[in-house]
């Protein structure tokens, strides 16, 4: 790290460039919450990348001080994967949708869990198309009707949660953008920990979807908070011994329970933790010199290959 | 025909042992001094479909087939049929009639092929017991002969009786055999010498003393050469120009070159990564452009086709690359997974919506193929676009001798690195409009150096801008790169004027038909009065228009030359220069063109118009 003391939040803070987001849009609280999880986590940030995806969501990485790339719609996980491995010293933290990453990303969701590399994954998760006025997400459930939409869903949402689990993710949370000292604990602890964590993020989008509105995660109607902290329940999803098949599979299925708990109470919190293999260290199984030396510093431009073309001759 | 150029085949089916036979006895014929040339044609099949093997020996560089076959060694009666005349279409038409009067057959006994049986008097057949010949060679050894174990061997019997044919010493196949071996098989080293020398002798008393019309004579005076398939070429220069990263997707006939680096990733700065299809490979090689690391992926036209988006998103982010080498195979969709064509040109021209600056650069055969994957390195950092590099399958599969591959002592090129601001007071621009036209870049990781970049329109500072004298002045910053590489890219790299200034007919091509058009050349050449050259342009984009309108216009005679239908090269010039080449060759079977095809070509003394759509027994 370049810099002599440790990051503030002021650090990451952008002058010239200013939200566009929606009043009242979870956005912000996301975006809080990165700031100030970045200064936690101590990284300078030129060391940090924010990749993102396509959509509101997508817009982050204008509005936060570090490197940063808006790419494409589904495809964040791709370049992430891209970045991280080419310069493993960067603190690399995908951001996207549930439309990018559920949807029209779901491939990339699923086979980025089974590789493992390791950074930080941010859904925000709002069960809609915001930026093309309110299409229904692969999180709208069945039967539901935001006001945006013309006909209730007929067909069931995807469970992004039970989809990580079998996808290979070695750290699943959900957390929630207007709770945000515990978004800023779960996204320091996904950056910590080693491999892709994912955090689901629940948000609120005020402009189509009237459904899940903040009144709605306050339970306005029930009288009562819906969302509730897995911790405060002794809820441990973390496997202690990741050698053991029963504690893994135990933890997984107390997290795809976990994963199906929605209406009155919504668990919050990391649902699932396990200590494997990243790509990295596969990486280094093949080569350990790559231990030490990320990509950008081992190439060797015009090296000489004459050993290679020997082989031929 | 220079005394020694002698056209071999090696024909099965897939999984046969046709690959293993064919590469040793290539590898043989490079050892011995000779000139090689190597083309396959197989089937999208891993089993049992009809795969061959064409290998042309030569005393002068050769880089393309020949139609004649001097000596067939078939592995099944297909080979030398083909396959039922009586289906709707006969898949293909065997090798028969290939065979030059005069040429040999040499095939197992078991086949049942008889000299009376086979259809055609004035060739030799050497219809040799195979099994019987390994038995014989297993028993020397004081073994007893068992198929499961065994059987294998009887891939060296056609071998050893090739050599008897061409009176070529049995010996030099030795060495390559035991090359391929693992160590815990050397102790079959000596077993495979039996059964090539018994099959020497077979064929030698099959042959008696009338001997054989062609001999394969060694020249051991020439230097050691390598023997190359365009993949691997391809692959090594990729190493050479520090490329570290590389993602695929396996497909037809891409893979092969991510194999081969795989393969290397234990001692050689690369990693290799196996992506879950071409959207996440190309994307991923994005990412690590922009990263500070030089990326590349390989891939066919359908990947190709879904790597779309990545061009356009490398393009408006200006990142430093990536390299997409781009093996064309016969489409559309799925097409002909496993055959040749040049069918992609205008497609890599526009692989995405909108409008954006890339590079598309066609190399002719494998040395080019080498150094010009190093160079598109070197300009896609420097001109931070992505850079496609257009081979195709005959670059890929095809095997050519070459004294290397002429990586050694090709510069090296960043481009513009942004290396810090003295008073750090000024914010950094990644997307700076410049007097260059380029912005110098930030690698990830530099203080003070913080970007974003995005792929919807954006600002000098990479903010989204849509504003119109934003989006026309990084419009026109992005457009004029085009300007800046045509200026800066040497035109000896842009194309080549082959051959003779003043000709009686020029031949215009892109990418790998230059083999077999510089091999036809040599030879209308050596045969009669017509000057011909060949201006081969391998930079398509941008596209030298006012070079190559220039010499256009200066030619007598124009001919245009393409594995394709449409003339995609001739379309390209028409939209860039205004000229329209009247006369084509034009070639869309999915085979590549054979020197005798080009050469036919050069000789017709009527304009052609038509297509060429030669029927090959394959």
């Amino acid at each position: 790290m370049a810099v002599a003391t440790l990051p503030t939040v002021k650090d990451f803070a952008v002058t010239d460039s200013h939200p566009d987001w929606c009043g009242g849009c979870g956005d912000f609280g996301i975006l809080n919450a990165v700031k100030q999880a970045l200064a936690q986590r101590g990284r300078a940030p030129h060391d940090v990348m924010v990749v993102s995806g396509i959509g509101c969501s997508g817009k982050l990485p204008h509005y936060v001080r570090t490197y940063g790339l808006h790419t494409l719609h589904g495809r964040v996980l791709n370049v992430a994967t891209g970045v991280k491995l080419a310069n493993r010293d960067l603190e690399v933290l995908a951001v996207g949708g549930d439309g990018d990453g559920y949807g029209i990303g779901a491939g990339y969701f699923v086979n980025s869990g089974r590789r493992n590399v390791d950074f930080t994954y941010l859904v925000h998760n709002n069960g809609v198309y915001g930026l093309t006025k309110g299409q229904a997400s692969p999180t709208m459930q069945r039967g539901m009707q935001v006001k945006s939409m013309p006909e209730p869903a007929i067909i069931d949402a995807v469970n992004p949660i039970g989809l990580a689990i079998s996808s290979g993710y070695t750290f699943i949370a959900r957390g929630y953008a207007m709770a945000q000292r515990e978004l800023v604990g779960l996204i320091v602890q996904a950056m910590e920990h080693r491999g892709t964590a994912l955090i689901d993020i629940l948000q609120p989008c005020p402009v189509y979807n009237d459904l899940l509105t903040i009144d709605f995660f306050r339970g306005r109607d029930i009288g009562h908070q819906r969302t509730y902290a897995l911790a405060d329940e002794g809820y441990d999803g973390k496997v202690h011994d990741p050698s053991n098949i029963d504690e893994i599979v135990a933890k997984q299925q107390a997290a795809l329970a976990k994963s199906y708990e929605w209406g009155d109470r919504i668990p919050m919190g990391v649902l699932y933790q396990i200590d494997l293999p990243t790509f990295e260290d596969g990486v280094t199984s093949r080569r350990p010199e790559f231990e030490k030396t990320s990509l950008m510093d081992g190439a060797r431009p015009g090296m000489d290959v004459s050993s290679l073309e020997d082989r031929f001759r | 025909m220079p005394p020694s150029d002698l056209s071999l085949m090696i024909g099965g089916p897939a999984g046969s042992g046709v690959n293993p036979s064919s590469e040793i006895f290539m590898k043989a014929c490079s050892r011995a001094g000779l000139f090689v040339f190597t083309n396959v044609e197989y089937h999208s099949n891993i089993h049992g479909r009809h795969i061959f093997f064409r290998i042309r020996t030569a005393d002068e560089p050769i880089t393309s087939h020949v139609e004649r076959v001097d000596v067939l060694l078939a592995l099944d009666s297909e080979t030398i049929y083909g396959t039922d005349p009586h289906q709707d279409y006969q898949s293909h038409k065997g090798h028969l009639h290939e065979v030059v009067p005069g040429g040999a057959i040499v095939v197992d006994a078991k086949v049942g092929i008889t000299a009376e049986n086979l259809g055609r008097d004035d060739v030799r057949l050497l219809s040799l017991p195979y099994d019987d010949i390994v038995r014989s060679a297993v028993e020397e050894h004081g073994l007893e002969y068992n198929a499961r174990r065994h059987a294998v061997m009887a891939n060296m019997v056609p071998l050893g009786a090739c050599c008897a044919l061409l009176d070529f010493d049995v010996d030099r196949v030795i060495p390559i055999v035991a090359e391929r071996l693992p160590e815990r098989h050397q102790n079959l080293v000596p077993i495979n010498r039996s059964v090539l020398h018994h099959a020497w002798q077979a064929a030698h008393d099959v042959l008696g003393d009338e001997g054989f019309s062609q001999t394969l004579h060694p020249c051991d005076d020439q230097p050691s050469r390598m023997l190359i398939a365009g993949h691997e070429a391809i692959g090594i220069a990729k190493l050479h120009a520090g490329c570290a990263f590389q993602t695929y997707y396996p497909i037809a006939p891409a893979s092969d070159e991510s194999v081969y680096l795989e393969a290397l990733q234990a001692d050689w700065p690369i990693v290799v990564l196996q992506a879950e299809d071409e959207v996440a490979s190309m994307n991923m090689a994005v990412g690590a452009a922009h990263a500070g690391v030089r990326a590349a992926t390989s891939t066919a036209g359908p990947g190709f086709t879904l790597m779309a988006e990545g061009m356009g998103f490398a393009s408006i982010t200006e990142a430093p690359g990536p390299v997409v080498v781009l093996y064309q195979r016969g489409g559309p969709s799925t097409g002909l997974p496993t055959r040749n064509s040049q069918q992609d040109l205008r497609f890599a021209l526009q692989p995405a919506h909108g409008e954006f600056p890339h590079i598309v650069v066609a190399p002719g055969d494998v040395e080019e193929s080498a150094q010009f994957t190093h160079l598109a390195f070197n300009w896609g950092d420097r001109y931070q676009v992505p850079v496609v590099v257009l081979a195709d399958k005959f670059i890929a599969n095809s095997h050519f001798t070459v004294d290397s591959l002429g990586l050694k002592g090709l510069p090296v090129d960043h481009g513009a690195i942004w290396a810090g601001d003295a008073n750090g007071a000024e914010p950094y621009r990644r997307h700076q409009l410049t007097s260059s036209g380029v912005s110098p870049r930030s690698v990830p990781g530099t203080p003070g150096g913080e970007f974003v970049t995005t792929s919807d329109e954006h600002t000098e500072r990479g903010r989204i801008e849509e504003d119109i004298d934003n989006r026309i002045d990084q419009m026109d910053k992005r457009m004029g790169k085009l300007d800046i590489m045509l200026r800066e890219i040497p035109e000896e790299e842009q194309f080549t004027l082959h051959g003779a200034e003043e000709a009686d007919l020029t031949i215009v091509s892109w990418g790998s038909t230059r083999c077999p058009i510089r091999d036809a050349i040599r030879q209308v050449e050596r045969e009669s009065d017509i000057r011909v050259n060949n201006l081969q342009i391998r930079l398509l984009r941008p596209f030298p228009a006012d070079a190559v309108r220039e010499i256009l216009e200066q030619a007598n005679r124009l001919l245009l030359l393409e594995d394709n239908y449409a003339g995609q090269l001739g379309l390209l010039i028409a939209e860039q220069t205004g000229i329209q080449i009247e006369e084509k060759a034009l070639k869309y079977t999915g085979r590549p063109f054979s020197q005798d095809e080009v050469a036919e070509v050069i000789r017709r003394q009527v304009p052609a118009t038509a297509a060429v759509a030669a029927a090959h027994g394959s």
